[in-house]
């Protein structure tokens, strides 16, 4: 009976956040219109809100493209890779008080494990593809996900410090439901390593190298097409989501509001996260891509460090205060 | 300085080279040798008085039908400018009637270097010590040179890589995006229409 | 030694030179801006040598025009620099009227300043929109894009077309422009000087952008001189030859601006410089709006806007043959003088020359475009060597290359 219920909670969480994704784009499309003195997507629907279901439609019935000297199953299997890693986060993300699919102790580096592994699906989708501009892509991918990797971690020691546990339920506890609690303000060096690794790891302007249209025409996607090609975007999507998500959790006091909301006890969690990715998408609009030395000299020369510096920190003043 | 009187120190200083010098619309040229075209353009350019230091233009003319008397067949057409003395001067150099050649000039403005592809490719005067003399703007492998007088405007045969192209644009669209061939020009539609 | 990254596809092993792998970039590629091919050898991403391959949009103007009249050679400059067709057709014209002596009416040219000005701002706007998009800066594109529209829209109102003009001709304009014109001209004259600010407030001071732009693509004047730039290109490295001063054509030599000189030669000094001189292009059209002096439009022996003298006496008027016997009279008269001449004038892209050889026929003999595309994008391995690929594309845009003008 565990079991079932389990799965239907699956289900129903699958289907919501895909539901999401595909509105997120949709979300992504119109605010970027409106801030390019354009209206974004018009004609589908009333203001083009069925937009998302039909390039839903599109993208699944167009043909599947294998070209001729990939190496084929890993070519098919990568953009499931990405996906699945980026869906399995989902799993120990707390939405709300008890609102959890599996509350594991080792929340955090599971999650982190888990975007590890989603940049494998792009490593081997540009080593597969058999194209040098999939390779470049791929290379960049590897490169860019080792080194902000190291500074995403360093940046949340200190919450994990002061939290005391990596449990991420635990997390939102120890910040309880006061606005001081929030560990935005003690772990703000903290924040700002996290959320500066946040696009990076998600491959988001000004840190789109891997697919930077205008170098490498598609990157590690160029040689997908169809259904493949859509899943690396949901992909994208739900790495935004879970980046937002552990934004929320670690800085922003996850579901806790200035009050409580009956009904649905997410809502906080829900409108936070969308907070971020409306930051996502602004900084979208308004900055222009790094170079790739460049975006390797930012991670280790000034992330890394700060995040070690905010581990010192906060040590000391835990060590203090207790 | 006047156009002019830089054409009459250029004759001055190379006596031997100048074949004439003249004026048409305010603009001096002079009509050269080919031997020495390096000397003459680092005199030109290095002169303190003169320093045309800006190669605007450099071209091939094929002479064949020109009324003009006592011209070679081919020759090559610098244009250059001086930018901090804002005077300028036209050197026409004579380059024969068959196998054309003369010396490159990329040591002197290394962006002659396209100049002189462009005019070998399509005027086949060939330019010694160039670096990369190749063509530029046609395929390389293209059969004649296109702005020679006695080359027609249009062509007797279909150029090979486009006879190429077609033969595999046609093997291709027997897999289904135009089975019946109208999209490329083998069939015509309206032939099949009754 | 290779080995095989997957089936089919190998890379050279370290040999003592690092390891070194081509890719050829192009010629459909979405940041080289047309059809230009770049065959790279690449170390990492680092640059060892780079190839543009150009010819694929070679349509043969110069071949084409020996065998035309002037007249009809005119729609084929539009072709060339199709952003600028505006600047390109005044070019071929003031060229044409200085190797035949044609005179042009004061008011005709300064509406051919006028329009080649405004030419000048549409393409440095798509220059600056591509060129933003390349570095990534993606709504710059798009508010471009804006101010793009409005001043198509004015070339519709003047000549009826937004890309292929042929509204200057040899010897004066085509139509007079109309007061609507002049006033919806005006209008976007007052809004421009803050559009302008506005991209800059997104791009001018950004330290991403900065990081791009300073110190990339360095040439020094001298170097520059040597590759033959022109146009802000050149002047980005502070070598003051902007033709429009140094030799005034048009109404040039009645209106007051200034060259907007670089120091650094750098990709962010080339960009500054074309966004200045969308400054000063506003102020050149602003005192041609004002300044416009009452008169005709082409002048008396404008070969294809006026009849010839000797009209044929013994042809009626109105009547088939009048017509043919017009055209026929209008292509063979004897106008033409004899000679060559090489005149430049200052498109947006740089020195756009004609060298023309008149042998007294009603075609020239010979007609040599200099394309500053053309020389520009032969400059560009000099440029770009060393660099990353990522600065490649940032120098292409930069160099501003038009590949309809560089094939020709």
């Amino acid at each position: 009976m565990d079991i079932l219920l389990m799965l239907l909670w699956i289900v129903i969480l699958f289907a919501v956040v895909m539901l999401h994704v595909a509105y997120a784009t949709y979300f992504e499309r119109k605010i970027i219109g409106h801030m390019q003195v354009r209206l974004g997507p018009m004609r589908v629907g009333w203001h083009g809100l069925l937009q998302p279901i039909a390039d839903g439609i599109k993208s699944f019935f167009k043909e599947d493209i294998v070209p001729e000297n990939a190496d084929r199953p890993t070519f098919l299997a990568a953009p499931i890779i990405c996906l699945v890693a980026m869906l399995t986060s989902l799993a120990v993300l707390p939405f709300a008080k008890g609102w959890v699919l599996a509350d594991i102790d080792i929340g955090l580096l599971f999650v982190f494990a888990m975007s590890s592994l989603a940049s494998y699906g792009v490593v081997l989708a540009g080593w597969s593809s058999n194209s040098k501009y999939s390779f470049l892509g791929g290379m960049r991918s590897m490169a860019q996900v080792i080194s902000y990797e190291i500074s995403m971690g360093l940046s949340l020691v200190g919450v994990m410090l002061l939290a005391g546990s990596l449990n991420l339920s635990e997390i939102v506890e120890a910040q309880g439901d006061r606005f001081l609690g929030m560990y935005l303000m003690p772990q703000c060096i903290g924040f700002f390593v996290f959320f500066i690794s946040m696009l990076a790891e998600t491959n988001r302007v000004p840190f789109d190298l891997p697919e930077a249209e205008t170098e490498l025409v598609s990157g590690y996607s160029t040689e997908y097409s169809g259904m493949r090609y859509a899943i690396f975007f949901m992909a994208e999507y739900i790495g935004m989501m879970v980046m937002a998500s552990i934004a929320t959790i670690c800085f922003l006091g996850g579901w806790n509001g200035p009050f409580p909301v009956p009904f649905f006890p997410p809502l906080w969690f829900v409108l936070k996260i969308y907070l971020f990715m409306f930051l996502f998408i602004w900084i979208r609009a308004t900055l222009p891509r790094y170079r790739y030395d460049q975006l390797m000299g930012l991670g280790w020369k000034v992330l890394i460090p700060m995040a070690l510096a905010n581990i010192v920190l906060t040590a000391c003043l835990k060590a203090i205060l207790d | 300085m006047e156009s002019m009187a830089i054409a009459d120190r250029l004759r001055a200083e190379f006596p031997d080279e100048i074949l004439h010098s003249y004026l048409n619309q305010g603009q001096a040229a002079a009509v050269v040798r080919p031997g020495r075209i390096v000397d003459i353009l680092r005199w030109l350019r290095t002169t303190e008085t003169i320093r045309m230091d800006h190669l605007r233009a450099l071209c091939g003319v094929d002479n064949a039908r020109r009324r003009e008397p006592g011209l070679s067949r081919f020759e090559v057409v610098y244009n250059l400018y001086s930018i901090p003395l804002r005077h300028e001067i036209r050197v026409r150099a004579e380059v024969g009637d068959k196998d054309p050649a003369i010396d490159s000039v990329v040591e002197l403005w290394p962006g002659a270097n396209w100049l002189e592809r462009e005019t070998f490719d399509l005027f086949g005067i060939h330019f010694n010590n160039h670096p990369d003399l190749r063509r530029v703007l046609l395929p390389d492998d293209w059969v004649g040179h296109p702005l020679r007088k006695d080359y027609p405007l249009k062509g007797k045969e279909e150029w090979a890589g486009m006879t190429e192209l077609l033969a595999k644009v046609r093997e291709l669209d027997r897999f289904g995006f135009d089975p019946d061939g109208h999209a490329h020009g083998q069939t015509a539609p309206e032939e099949d229409e009754p | 030694m290779t080995r095989p990254i997957a089936k089919n596809m190998e890379i050279p092993v370290a040999d003592g030179e690092g390891e070194r792998y081509s890719l050829r970039m192009g010629p459909q590629h979405p940041a080289t801006h047309g059809v230009l091919r770049v065959d790279l050898e690449l170390d990492g991403e680092t640059i060892v040598a780079c190839t543009p391959q150009v010819g694929y949009l070679h349509r043969g103007f110069e071949k084409l025009a020996e065998n035309k009249t002037y007249a009809q050679t005119l729609i084929l400059t539009d072709r060339l620099d199709y952003i600028a067709a505006m600047a390109n057709n005044v070019g071929y014209c003031v060229a044409v009227e200085r190797l035949l002596g044609i005179s042009v009416p004061l008011r005709a040219q300064y509406i051919r300043t006028m329009v080649a000005e405004m030419s000048r701002i549409c393409s440095h706007l798509l220059w600056l929109a591509t060129h933003a998009l390349d570095i990534g800066a993606m709504t710059v594109f798009l508010y471009c894009f804006r101010e793009r529209e409005i001043l198509l829209d004015l070339f519709e109102e003047l000549c009826g077309a937004r890309l292929t003009f042929s509204y200057p001709r040899i010897g004066g304009v085509r139509q007079d422009v109309t007061v609507r014109f002049i006033d919806e001209l005006q209008r976007f004259l007052d809004i421009f000087p803050s559009r302008i600010e506005e991209y800059e407030t997104l791009i001018d001071t950004n330290r991403i952008w900065l990081k791009r732009t300073v110190g990339i693509g360095k040439v020094t004047g001298e170097e520059a001189l040597a590759l033959g730039l022109t146009g802000a290109c050149l002047r980005g490295s502070g070598v003051d030859y902007d033709l429009r001063k140094h030799q005034p054509y048009d109404a040039y030599g009645l209106v007051d601006f200034e060259v907007p000189l670089g120091s650094d030669g750098d990709i962010y000094a080339r960009y500054r410089c074309r966004m200045e001189e969308m400054h000063q292009s506003e102020r050149i059209i602003q005192q041609c709006i004002d300044q416009l002096p009452p008169g005709p439009i082409f002048g008396p022996d404008a070969p294809d806007l006026v009849m010839p003298n000797k009209a044929p006496a013994r042809i009626e008027a109105g009547t088939n043959a009048y017509g043919t016997g017009l055209i026929k009279l209008i292509r063979d008269r004897n106008l033409y003088l004899t000679g060559d001449v090489y005149v430049a004038t200052e498109v947006p892209k740089g020195e756009l020359g004609f060298y023309f050889i008149s042998d007294g026929n009603n075609r020239p003999y010979r007609m040599h475009i200099r394309s500053p595309s053309f020389i520009h994008i032969g400059a560009l391995a000099a440029i770009a060597k060393g660099e990353l690929i990522a600065d490649l594309i940032a120098n292409i845009g930069s160099l501003d290359v038009v590949l309809g003008e560089s094939d020709r």
